[in-house]
């Protein structure tokens, strides 16, 4: 066989974006033309994006992915975004203001979040990564539920299984294969491939990463098995375009969405600014997992508009002209202009979604400011569901120590013995 | 027809046999997942193999692809799935088919297995059992001989067990499947063939409570898991010379249940550790660390220690040295009692 064979195909074929005149990427940190390339690439979906709204307002068609969706659909979309966005906002707020130990910010990821959030059923399962405030909005999780995470009060306070929402993940794609288990496990209970007849005789579960979770060895096994055992679960890859400092061209050389291919099912790479696409991706995705065709992989293209949590330093990687570029494609302003061009919503419409946004604010201030701070026992609760001689007795050992001081500083009432 | 009094152990007797650890560990999966249509076991070669030590023979013959799942060759996979699993209402049961590749699932078992109950504050459990074949003697290949239970042992969240004899591997294993708690099930692989009688109606210890195998008066040895036998063998030995050891089967790692220990060491006033794990920050630092704390007054001598060595597990033609034996064993006994 011919060397020619074993060539590559050109990173410009692969990419569609890049130049070809750019270094190979080798060093530590990326060159200009690098980050010219990545900023081509966060610029233009390619020709593959599913699309239903243009970034200036005007819906367009696509021949597999249209969806029908009424005036009152489109109206509680577009409030979800604001009030999950307003939500947002006042978490880097309490953060910047010391009340919070770090926030995650959301902004930007709005429409990809709610769009796949919404067409999850309730029998359904989510299992996030630590960025999903507009899913667990959608799961009927209040903003409020997720302070306490920040905060330093708990590690998530909702209740999974009534929820249908798992806890944050923090490690990176760990998230991923516990999703194709549960998966695995909703079909081993018959839950896929019922008559449609029945909206709960289906079920499927959903799975968010970032575009630099698919560097992680959990989203490729989970992925493995979620194809071998056909199980009903959708990956939505939410590719904001950078992994903290590091842009996807440092994760892929390929698209990711046409990853995929590579396990045996559909990838598809939707404009995760647009909550309608990302709607109607998502429910086609969702009915297939539920019918019992196996997996697909979503890749929602979308821009992060922000820092990776408030620790982070975004001016350091990263050009403004990306992020003004970015603004213009805002997935919020894009629904605004479409409803109130066709009328499907009037001025007082937006300004009673924009008071209702302030009170959400409010609440969610209030909430923080009044948490109260977990008793020390709550550090040795529910280590086992058997509970362990060896956590009792320091338990028992460290109350008893905080027992000897005169001034514990706290409401020892009930929480200290 | 009356409800029998003791449950049967899913081979369909009640009667007394004689079988191996790894017939025992076996019709304890048979008899959880018979009882229990939730229990699931699966890993690589599970299925129609039956496990490289043919541990799991049988199982998917009888209760089918579904519940005896030959997974892809993917640890992170085998135990990240499992959890999923577990959220959904199932009891996996996993193999590893070496103690050396558990590493590409440590990730999973660490920062989410262990965690999921406390991180929930009980509202999502994760009854998983991992079992892994550990320890050397086999004259293996790298990655095919190690001993890294106390790395599990350190992890809270996290049950720690190591059977020695095929009873205990028969009740322990049940008991780790029912309970609601992840175990890591460590299992004496070079022990599989060992033989013991069987009495199903027998009373059994509870997975967490280390047991008293031989009484004496000279000083205690404890230890776990491959062990076990070494230090019985080195007590009939010790006789020879006029030392009576008591033993102590610690069986469950974490958490320690040292009570019969610091019993033990009371009479004795000697305490010897073994186990093959390099001793550095190992069980047998915990045990040795705990006991001097509990036990100082009534030690004659400090605690010892027998391990494997701080070294990575050596080429099969040297473990024979790296290995605790009778003789070191025995050596640690004479310094204790020189003191």
């Amino acid at each position: 066989m011919s060397p020619e064979h074993w060539t590559r195909p050109s990173r410009s074929e692969d990419r569609g974006h890049a130049d070809e005149t750019a270094p190979a990427a080798t060093s530590a940190a990326p060159t200009r033309e690098q980050v010219i390339a990545g900023l081509r690439a966060t610029s233009e979906g390619g020709a593959d994006l599913v699309q239903l709204l243009t970034p200036e307002g005007q819906r367009v068609s696509h021949p597999d992915f249209d969806i029908d969706i009424s005036e009152q659909q489109l109206r509680e979309m577009y409030r979800d975004m604001v009030l999950i966005r307003r939500a947002d906002r006042e978490g880097n707020s309490l953060q910047r203001q010391g009340q919070l130990g770090i926030w995650v910010p959301l902004l930007g990821q709005e429409a990809a979040q709610i769009g796949a959030g919404r067409a999850l059923r309730p029998q359904d399962m989510a299992f996030p990564s630590y960025r999903e405030h507009g899913v667990a909005w959608c799961r009927g999780i209040d903003p409020t539920e997720l302070l306490g995470i920040f905060r330093g009060t708990d590690h998530g306070s909702w209740d999974p299984n009534r929820t249908g929402m798992g806890l944050y993940t923090i490690v990176i794609g760990n998230q991923c294969v516990n999703a194709t288990g549960y998966a695995m496990g909703q079909k081993f209970e018959g839950m896929v491939g019922n008559s449609d007849r029945d909206p709960n005789a289906n079920e499927a579960t959903m799975t968010f990463f970032g575009d630099g979770a698919t560097s992680q060895g959990d989203v490729h096994e989970g992925m493995v098995w979620a194809s071998v055992y056909d199980a009903p679960v959708v990956f939505f890859c939410q590719n904001n375009q950078w992994a903290i400092s590091e842009p996807t061209e440092r994760q892929s050389r390929v698209p990711l969405y046409e990853r995929a291919r590579g396990y045996g099912f559909p990838g598809i790479r939707v404009d995760g600014n647009d909550v309608l696409a990302s709607l109607a991706v998502s429910k086609w995705a969702l009915d297939e997992a539920r019918s019992g065709n196996g997996p697909v992989l979503i890749e929602a293209f979308t821009y992060r508009m922000d820092a990776h949590t408030t620790s982070d330093d975004a001016t350091r990687y990263r050009m403004d002209d990306e992020l003004q570029a970015w603004k213009l494609k805002d997935p919020i302003e894009r629904l605004r202009v479409y409803l109130l061009r066709e009328q499907i919503v009037d001025q007082g419409f937006i300004d009673e979604v924009q008071n209702e946004a302030e009170e959400l604010a409010t609440r969610f201030r209030e909430f923080c400011l009044n948490m109260s701070e977990p008793p020390p026992e709550r550090m040795f609760s529910a280590v086992y569901a058997d509970e362990s001689p060896v956590v009792a007795a320091q338990r028992d050992e460290y109350l008893d120590y905080l027992s000897g001081f005169a001034d514990a500083g706290h409401d020892t009432e009930g929480s200290v013995r | 027809m009356a409800a029998p009094t003791v449950e049967t152990t899913g081979s369909g007797t009640t009667q007394p046999q004689t079988i191996t650890m790894a017939k025992g560990l076996n019709m304890a999966m048979r008899a959880t997942m018979e009882r229990d249509p939730k229990v699931l076991v699966m890993g690589e070669d599970v299925g129609k193999l039956g496990g490289v030590f043919r541990v799991t023979d049988g199982l998917q013959k009888d209760f089918g692809e579904h519940r005896v799942l030959d997974t892809p060759l993917s640890e992170s996979g085998i135990i990240g799935a499992a959890i999923g699993l577990a959220m959904r209402g199932f009891r996996p049961v996993c193999e590893i088919q070496f103690d050396g590749f558990i590493f590409p699932g440590f990730d999973q078992i660490v920062s989410q297995l262990s965690k999921m109950h406390f991180r929930s504050q009980g509202k999502v459990k994760a009854p998983v059992v991992i079992r892994v074949p550990f320890g050397g003697g086999i004259g293996a290949v790298e990655h095919h001989s190690e001993s890294p239970e106390s790395l599990f042992a350190h992890i809270a969240g996290l049950k720690v067990m190591s059977c020695s004899n095929p009873v205990d591997a028969y009740w322990m294993l049940q008991q780790a499947i029912d309970s609601d708690d992840p175990v890591l099930f460590f299992e004496p692989k070079r022990r599989y063939w060992e033989k013991a009688e069987l009495d199903p109606t027998a009373e059994h210890l509870s997975m967490g409570s280390s047991a008293l195998l031989r009484r004496g008066s000279s000083a205690t040895l404890a230890t776990y898991g491959p062990m076990v036998k070494t230090c019985l063998d080195a007590a009939n030995a010790a006789t020879e010379d006029g030392n009576e050891l008591e033993v102590v089967d610690l069986r469950s790692l974490s958490p320690l249940d040292l009570g019969p220990v610091a019993e033990s060491v009371r009479r004795t006033g000697r305490l010897i550790v073994v186990s093959e794990s390099p001793p550095e920050s190992s069980v047998t630092s915990e045990v040795a660390a705990r006991i001097q704390q509990e036990c100082f007054y009534s030690l004659e001598a400090p605690v010892m220690r027998v391990n494997g060595f701080d070294t990575p597990y050596p080429p099969s033609k040297l473990e024979e040295g790296y290995l605790p034996d009778l003789d070191r064993v025995l050596d640690a006994v004479d310094r204790s009692l020189a003191y």
